[in-house]
């Protein structure tokens, strides 16, 4: 029983790592640009085809083929933002997010569809020679995949984390999210600040999608799926912590697992959804809110 | 009552008697089925027009009140109820949920409330599909007496219904402070417009007719998943369709929502599932660059031509898509 429940507990945390990362994209592009990007659980999804694919048709692994993931992810962040969001700077802050979530479910809706046309709509994963393998702990499972899922995942969010704070480019971002008028007046250019930060959330979703294909699966519509939850971790989270954020990751997966342990995997979803009602009625202000305040 | 409202019911009852005739002079059951699907579609838009236009507040939980909606009336009238009751019910049920989950979700500004109402939709979602995983099919008696004419009736009543009300709530005082509300909330408040007040009715209209519309949907369909309507696609086809047509005004959501179910139609005859690329490029296109949607192209082309003729007397009453769309054009 205890065995069981611990067992959960890890695969939550696991998982929950991957929630981190790609919420930890998520809230830089929205701390950052204001654009609420609800698309993000579909590139998400493109990262994991990537990836698939590449280990498909090139035996390329997965673990290797991660930049070239987030490569794809970039040129794609590239087109949508000159394309569409950049459309959107200058709205005044309300209007932006409203526009580009708007605009975000209809790339939702374009990319989702195009997934199924072109790959199906069947349910796809890696197996690799080593997808089986696991060290054991104390009885305890841990497979070796979706723990490397979680070093890569820790190891990119500190990289993030110290690229804002230490380079000089990462300074500019942050002094953007301070105030982008007077980060203009001192120089910098803040739309090349908005398309690295687009670029940067876009790569981390692709990396996020690749490493779902390998440690579960993928499937064109889980697009919705994934943005909810990194809405409800951002939420959790609070925004402009990119640590912070990570451990909402953390704390969603944990939370899910428990359900699932509780009441059954039917319910899993409903808890962080339950999670984040929560967190906006007590705050109503949202978690988003942090900055203003 | 001015002469353009009065040209407008006219227009519309004469439209509905029109289509009244429909089943008396085709036996194409397609033709039917197609014209009960843009009755629903009418139904959704016109109603998330009423939230998420006139009251400016972009609900993305709308499937959670068509779901409600179709779920009580079908239970209720499958279990023997009479069909009125059962799809009155299932209209004020969405009606009672809206009404707990409104005064809380409006204290989150704008955008809070889109994703609110999202969670709270998938929420419903799930929890349905898992509580209801089977298929809800008519008994064999009712399924071999079923006929298409008295659920093509009932739909085209109901949205009739509607549109009516939609339209009166446009022209009246509730509708011109919902408007107040959309677009400067403060200023409106100033003048003793109350925003929770005006935004809590909207969205209980709103979820009475999405109700009704589930109620149509339950009544018309031989069998489906209990958990079908359910389904976030319902939500985001009624917000294209009411933004391709034209949010905030009455007749908009109707264009719209008749543009949207054509189209899918007919290109889903033509072509395999052609028809979310160009709803969804559609969507942006008009999000980005014609806020006001078909109905703008309408009334700029009217603009140009009443620039050409001669001077027209300014006193003129303000056209309706004249009134809606003074938001700033998007640069």
């Amino acid at each position: 029983m205890v065995e069981t429940l611990v067992q959960n507990i890890v695969f939550g945390l696991l998982l929950g790592a991957l929630y981190g990362l790609a919420a930890v994209g998520l809230s830089l592009v929205f701390g950052v640009t204001k654009f609420l990007n609800v698309a993000h659980g579909e590139l998400l999804m493109l990262g994991g085809y990537a990836s698939f694919w590449l280990f498909n048709l090139y035996h390329v692994d997965p673990f290797v083929s991660l930049p070239l993931a987030a490569l794809a992810l970039v040129v794609v962040g590239i087109v949508l933002y000159s394309l569409l969001f950049s459309r959107t700077v200058k709205m005044d802050e309300e209007q932006k997010v409203q526009t580009t979530m708007l605009i975000g479910f209809g790339v939702s809706l374009i990319l989702q569809n195009l997934a199924q046309r072109l790959w199906t709509a069947d349910d796809r994963s890696i197996t690799t020679a080593y997808s089986r393998m696991s060290w054991t702990l104390f009885d305890i499972r841990f497979p070796i995949v979706r723990v490397a899922s979680m070093v890569v995942a820790i190891l990119l969010v500190i990289a993030l984390h110290q690229f804002l704070q230490r380079s000089y480019f990462g300074k500019a971002i942050r002094a953007t999210v301070e105030d982008w008028e007077e980060a203009t007046i001192i120089g910098i250019d803040t739309h090349r600040v908005y398309l690295v930060a687009f670029v940067i959330g876009a790569a981390f979703a692709g990396v996020a999608g690749a490493l779902v294909s390998v440690g579960y699966s993928i499937v064109p519509s889980m697009g919705l799926e994934w943005t909810l939850v990194c809405l409800v971790v951002m939420t959790l989270g609070g925004l402009g912590s990119i640590i912070g954020t990570f451990v909402g990751g953390l704390i969603l997966g944990v939370a899910q697992a428990l359900t699932a342990f509780a009441v059954g995997g039917a319910y899993r979803q409903v808890v962080g959804l339950l999670l984040f009602l929560v967190v906006l009625a007590v705050r109503p202000q949202g978690l988003f809110g942090v900055k203003e305040g | 009552m001015n002469r353009r409202d009065i040209a407008f019911v006219v227009s519309a009852l004469i439209i509905a008697a029109a289509l009244a005739v429909v089943p008396s002079i085709t036996v194409k059951e397609s033709v039917i089925n197609l014209l009960v699907l843009v009755y629903i579609y009418v139904m959704m838009a016109s109603s998330w027009n009423i939230i998420g236009g006139i009251a400016g507040q972009v609900n993305l939980g709308h499937a959670a009140f068509f779901g409600l909606g179709s779920l009580v009336s079908r239970i209720l009238w499958t279990k023997g109820w009479p069909l009125s009751v059962s799809m009155i019910l299932g209209a004020l049920v969405p009606v009672a949920f809206a009404l707990i989950i409104g005064a809380p979700s409006f204290k989150l500004r704008g955008v809070y409330f889109a994703i609110g109402t999202l969670a709270m939709a998938q929420i419903l979602f799930i929890t349905t599909r898992n509580l209801f995983p089977m298929i809800s099919s008519l008994p064999k008696e009712a399924l071999a007496t079923y006929s298409l004419a008295p659920r093509y009736y009932v739909a085209l009543g109901m949205t009739l219904l509607t549109v009516l009300v939609v339209f009166w709530l446009s022209r009246s005082r509730w509708g011109l402070g919902m408007v107040a509300v959309r677009e400067e909330a403060n200023a409106a408040e100033s003048l003793g417009v109350s925003a929770l007040q005006h935004k809590l009715l909207a969205l209980c209209l709103s979820a009475f007719f999405a109700g009704l519309a589930g109620g149509v949907f339950a009544y018309y369909s031989a069998g489906y998943y209990l958990f079908f309507p359910f389904f976030p696609t319902w939500t985001f086809d009624a917000v294209m369709a009411t933004y391709i047509g034209g949010t905030g005004t009455v007749i908009g959501p109707i264009i719209g929502a008749v543009f949207y179910v054509l189209v899918k139609e007919i290109l889903a005859l033509r072509f395999v599932e052609l028809h979310p690329f160009i709803f969804g490029t559609l969507f942006i296109l008009v999000v980005l660059f014609l806020p006001g949607g078909m109905i703008q192209i309408w009334s700029r082309l009217r603009r140009l031509f009443r620039r050409a003729a001669p001077a027209p007397s300014e006193e003129k009453a303000m056209s309706e898509s004249d009134m809606v769309h003074d938001r700033p054009a998007v640069e």
